[in-house]
């Protein structure tokens, strides 16, 4: 088989324990080690993805994108790093400054936290703990305290209130992502990353594809891109929570905010895509990682074409879709996928199989249409309840006669 | 290994950190966030002494989920009284809130 | 001196030293980042202790929600004046004296207990002690009781916490 990165792994324990180091001391050399790795393979991915973000923008904007610094300027990224690094470093009277200079650390490093239990391939893996996806639920929520701290130490009102509304969002938020985060460790029967890829024989958004809805929608309001990105508006409160940022430390916001997305595209990919399987790869191992990060960046991909595409939702809408739609149907769907799993097992149908999949998929479908009809109904009702002839109170100098609209 | 008196001896030192707080502070919130503390320092005994006297049954670290549960509800109402009390009296000082009703 | 040992003085000492400051910093909000300390050390000796998923909810409720709400609840409490008077009482004296009497006498009491110094028994390689922890949650000779108690008691909490905090304007 042909791993490489266990091989080299080894050959490193071999060659530090001939040197006489004692086994605790090797185990934490090689886990440093591998943190460096990781954490380097992944900052070097987010410089990447400021050049894809702003050609796929392009694309989406019908024009070119950079394409003057190298060929279809690859080189842009670098320049923009030296921009930011040479700007003035401001630092706004009456700030914080601990907690100033800690927000954008703290930004960028739950992200990278994230990537320690994400599962590159059969036998890469930062940390195999068996609550790993609460550990994610957990880092995610570590984030907000990182958006309170910008907002509150920029001594900026406008701040304040950026990040008070987008701390309001994120939490909230975070409720369907992870009552839909359930839905795989119910199929899975385990919270750890590994064990969801190696159950996924068949795919999990087939399984559960109103799970992963739920869960792409709500990781895309926690990551605060649009159409939830108030947080940023930058025709209601310029750029909310991160004005007071300049230079490096602004530089720290928008790479930690493109990083955070391709993270959630990873664990999507994880969760409901199957992760690092693919053909070929128990037989080379180091082919999981073409593979998982070939899917983490089309649900980038997905997750730019919803940005550049959808106009902002305003906030009390966007909190009424939170708690009046996803937050009841992820509950739905966990209880209605426990059912069927028990009921399914009782009948003999070994989960992961095709049957018990079928089964999930056809209630998921019903599910589906039943809220898609429950929504029309309450549309209908909403229409024709704004469309009533409002009582003018001299209709004979308004000169319009008040109408409803056509009744549906 | 790290003795049981390690942790022990933790948990009495964090408790009584918390209750330094609730006794001395005047803030509400600060008096909040003492409490806070001696409910951590409640839990570390309890997994504590789940780990070292009865690691095979699991009572001890239900005790603490448990905690964990009262300890988010008693939060919410809590800073619900604060701030509902801030509408009226326009203060959070735990000595300023001393009438009933006027 | 184990490396376990190193690493429990180290994060007791971060706990407890951030604890002091909680109680005793002149900036509320830094009182409440203190606390996020304290609590996260807290997390670390869940870690310590093998107790894996506690140290994970500790994180997502304490820190992610609970650290968070005192922050809102700062914010939304402040004066405009930024904060007069005083941080702590008339008698601070009597309370530290408590504090000190109270951590004294658990002590005391304590070290006088055989199993004061007792070590840990290892755990066995097959205990699955967070399978163990769902089954005991739910079952009904385990402790389904406490669990729907929680249940309701955060309801009514939340319920509660709504009536009370409804601006009737």
């Amino acid at each position: 088989m042909f791993d490489p990165m266990n091989s080299i792994a080894q050959w490193l324990t071999d060659l530090l324990s001939g040197w006489g180091l004692s086994s605790g001391l090797v185990i934490f050399i090689l886990t440093l080690l591998g943190v460096v790795v990781v954490a380097t393979f992944v900052l070097v991915l987010d410089i990447f993805l400021v050049w894809v973000e702003r050609k796929v923008v392009a694309r989406f904007q019908d024009r070119l994108g950079p394409n003057r610094l190298g060929p279809f300027g690859l080189i842009q990224p670098l320049a923009d790093v030296i921009k930011l690094l040479i700007k003035e470093d401001i630092t706004p009277s009456g700030a914080d400054r601990v907690v100033y200079n800690l927000a954008p650390i703290m930004a960028l490093a739950t992200v990278l936290l994230l990537w320690a239990v994400i599962p590159f391939a059969p036998t890469m893996l930062g940390a195999d703990i068996s609550v790993g996806v609460l550990y994610i639920v957990a880092i995610g929520a570590i984030g907000t305290l990182g958006l309170i701290m910008a907002g509150w130490a920029s001594n900026n009102k406008y701040a304040l209130l950026g990040a008070l509304r987008t701390v309001a969002m994120t939490v909230s938020y975070e409720v369907p992502m992870v009552v839909s985060l359930l839905l795989p460790v119910i199929l899975a029967r385990s919270m750890s990353l590994q064990e969801i890829v190696n159950r996924q024989s068949i795919w999990y958004i087939v399984a559960a594809p109103i799970a992963a809805l739920i869960f792409l929608i709500s990781a895309i309001a926690e990551l605060g891109r649009a159409p939830f990105d108030l947080a940023e508006a930058e025709s209601e409160i310029v750029a909310g929570f991160h004005i007071e940022y300049s230079g490096m430390k602004f530089g720290l916001f928008y790479a930690g905010e493109l990083l955070h997305a391709v993270t959630m595209g990873a664990l999507f990919a994880t969760f409901f895509l199957g992760g690092w399987k693919g053909p070929f790869v128990e037989q080379v191992p180091i082919l999981g990682v073409v593979y998982l990060l070939a899917k983490a960046m089309f649900l980038y991909w997905v997750i730019m074409w919803v940005k550049y595409s959808l106009p902002r939702v305003r906030i009390d809408h966007m909190l009424d879709f939170n708690w009046k739609l996803l937050t009841p149907l992820a509950l739905v769907m966990v209880m209605a996928t426990a059912l069927l799993d028990k009921l399914l097992i009782g009948l003999a149908i070994p989960a992961g199989s095709l049957a018990y999949t079928f089964w999930m998929l056809v209630m998921n479908i019903f599910i589906g249409w039943a809220t898609l009809s429950l929504l029309r109904t309450h549309a209908r009702v909403e229409r024709m309840r704004v469309g009533e002839p409002k009582p003018v109170a001299r209709p004979e100098l308004s000169g319009v006669k008040p109408t409803g609209i056509t009744k549906v | 290994m790290i003795p049981l008196s390690w942790y022990l001896i933790f948990a009495a030192a964090l408790f009584s950190i918390g209750l330094y707080g609730v006794l001395a502070r005047k803030n509400a919130i600060a008096i909040l966030m003492g409490i806070e503390l001696m409910l951590n320092a409640i839990n570390v005994n309890l997994i504590a002494f789940w780990r070292y006297r009865t690691p095979e049954m699991l009572g001890g670290q239900v005790f603490a989920v448990i905690v964990f549960a009262v300890a988010a509800a008693e939060v919410a109402v809590g800073l619900a009284l604060f701030i509902s009390l801030y509408r009226r009296r326009n203060t959070i000082a735990a000595d300023e809130i001393d009438l009933m009703k006027w | 001196m184990t490396a376990l040992q190193i690493i429990f003085i180290l994060v007791a000492a971060m706990t407890l030293g951030a604890g002091m400051l909680v109680v005793t910093a002149r900036n509320l909000i830094h009182s409440a980042l203190w606390l996020v300390t304290a609590l996260f050390g807290v997390a670390i000796m869940f870690v310590l202790l093998e107790a894996g998923f506690l140290a994970v909810v500790q994180v997502m409720v304490y820190i992610g929600a609970i650290a968070i709400l005192i922050i809102f609840g700062i914010m939304l409490t402040r004066k405009i004046a930024s904060d007069s008077g005083p941080r702590f009482t008339e008698n601070w004296g009597w309370a530290l004296f408590i504090a000190v009497v109270l951590f004294g006498g658990l002590t005391w009491l304590l070290a006088s207990w055989s199993g004061f110094q007792a070590e840990p028994a290892p755990l066995s390689e097959r205990f699955d002690s967070l399978r163990q922890l769902g089954v005991a949650l739910v079952s009904p000779d385990g402790y389904v009781l406490a669990f729907e108690l929680a249940s309701v008691l955060l309801l009514a909490a939340l319920i509660g916490a709504l009536v009370i905090a409804w601006d009737r304007k």
